[in-house]
């Protein structure tokens, strides 16, 4: 079982579903920078061998029993987390689409900084060529939106790369947003008055699969997640609590 | 009118029978039933008390009963829909937080499993 190690213990979160053209490149190549660090692949009851091929890649699998969606896959991995006592966890895609050799400048900014949150961003020094056009409309405005909510500039709120430190795991670790949760989150780590950075990253095309957010489903997405964020303005209480 | 409020009237009967029948085979529990029990015994109660469904529709600035009985059904239904969506939505939320708490031991419980394995390919 992965256990922590040392006073700033690291885990890597990956959740997975149906990925198994990629989650085993993704596992190899963290390990090939960092041959020692706990990596935790979530497995949203894949059909396909995402299990199986992240257990031979060397990583610990949580399978769950039922399809749970993102939220609920990241969830349990932060919860895991926060019950063997890791300091920080750092939430990659099992599509290959995050670059671990950004891994050490998340976790060197969750230290440094003392923000709750960090976020791999690729719009800071990138140009994020590898995003749909359909997601670059999407981002844009929910960039302006949050920047009215969150008075920050946020550049990439959809991203999936992030690092969180204990105080982050240990709200997330009770509640987090289900579907599409990168928003929502932080407009929690707002109610809750802690604080988040970006930190720019390079993203590359995805090795293997399909987004799920196709054009039709984007505007679910847009109706949901504006939806989420509402209820989460009403449930501000003006201080750190839950 | 009248075959209106008699075809209601049937409607809600048939509606209590077979809520009834339901919780009798355990097809329904009890405490779900409540909802569509109550939603019947109004409906059944408006469409055979026609001063009282004239009054409300007077009440309400409407001349014809029927369309404010329709009104009311539409109502009814309509809250009975509402608490199922809240039933819903608890029973999913104990549903996810079931299946991650199911999920977490199945890995704890494989993960003590495969200790004395590996103590034992040590030795």
């Amino acid at each position: 079982m992965i256990q922590p190690r040392g006073d700033n213990s690291l885990m890597i979160l990956i959740p997975a579903f149906n990925e198994e053209g990629a989650v085993g490149s993704v596992i190899r190549e963290i390990r090939s920078h960092h041959p020692d660090l706990p990596i935790l692949v979530v497995d949203d009851c894949s059909a396909d061998g995402t299990r199986s091929i992240a257990k031979r890649a060397g990583a610990d699998v949580l399978s769950v029993p039922y399809h749970l969606g993102l939220g609920g896959c990241v969830q349990v991995g932060y919860r895991l987390a926060y019950d063997l006592g890791f300091e920080f966890v750092i939430r990659l895609d099992g599509d290959g689409q995050h670059d671990p050799r950004y891994i050490t400048l998340l976790l060197g900014t969750l230290k440094s900084s003392g923000a709750q949150m960090v976020i791999g961003s690729r719009y800071i020094d990138g140009t994020g060529e590898h995003t749909s056009r359909a997601r670059g409309i999407g981002i844009l405005f929910f960039r302006w939106f949050l920047g009215l909510i969150l008075a920050k500039k946020v550049h990439d709120p959809t991203s999936g790369y992030v690092g969180v430190n204990r105080q982050a795991l240990e709200v997330f670790a009770r509640s987090f947003p289900l579907e599409y949760p990168e928003i929502e989150a932080l407009v929690v780590l707002k109610r809750l008055l802690f604080r988040f950075e970006e930190v720019p990253v390079k993203m590359r095309p995805r090795m293997a699969g399909k987004s799920t957010i196709t054009a039709m489903r984007s505007f679910y997405y847009v109706a949901h997640v504006l939806l989420g964020v509402l209820v989460n303005i009403l449930k501000y209480q003006g201080g750190r609590k839950t | 009118m009248e075959r209106m409020l008699s075809l209601i009237a049937g409607m809600s009967i048939l509606l209590m029978g077979l809520v009834l029948f339901n919780i009798r085979r355990a097809h329904i529990r009890v405490e779900y039933s409540v909802s569509w029990l109550g939603a019947a015994f109004v409906l059944l109660l408006l469409s055979q008390w026609e001063w009282g469904l004239m009054s409300f529709a007077q009440l309400i600035g409407l001349n014809d009963p029927p369309v404010v009985l329709l009104l009311i059904i539409g109502a009814v239904f309509l809250m009975v829909f509402f608490r199922f969506s809240v039933v819903i939505s608890d029973l999913k939320d104990a549903n996810i937080a079931l299946t991650q708490k199911v999920a977490v031991l199945e890995y704890q419980l494989n993960r003590l499993h495969e200790k004395p394995q590996a103590t034992d390919n040590e030795r």
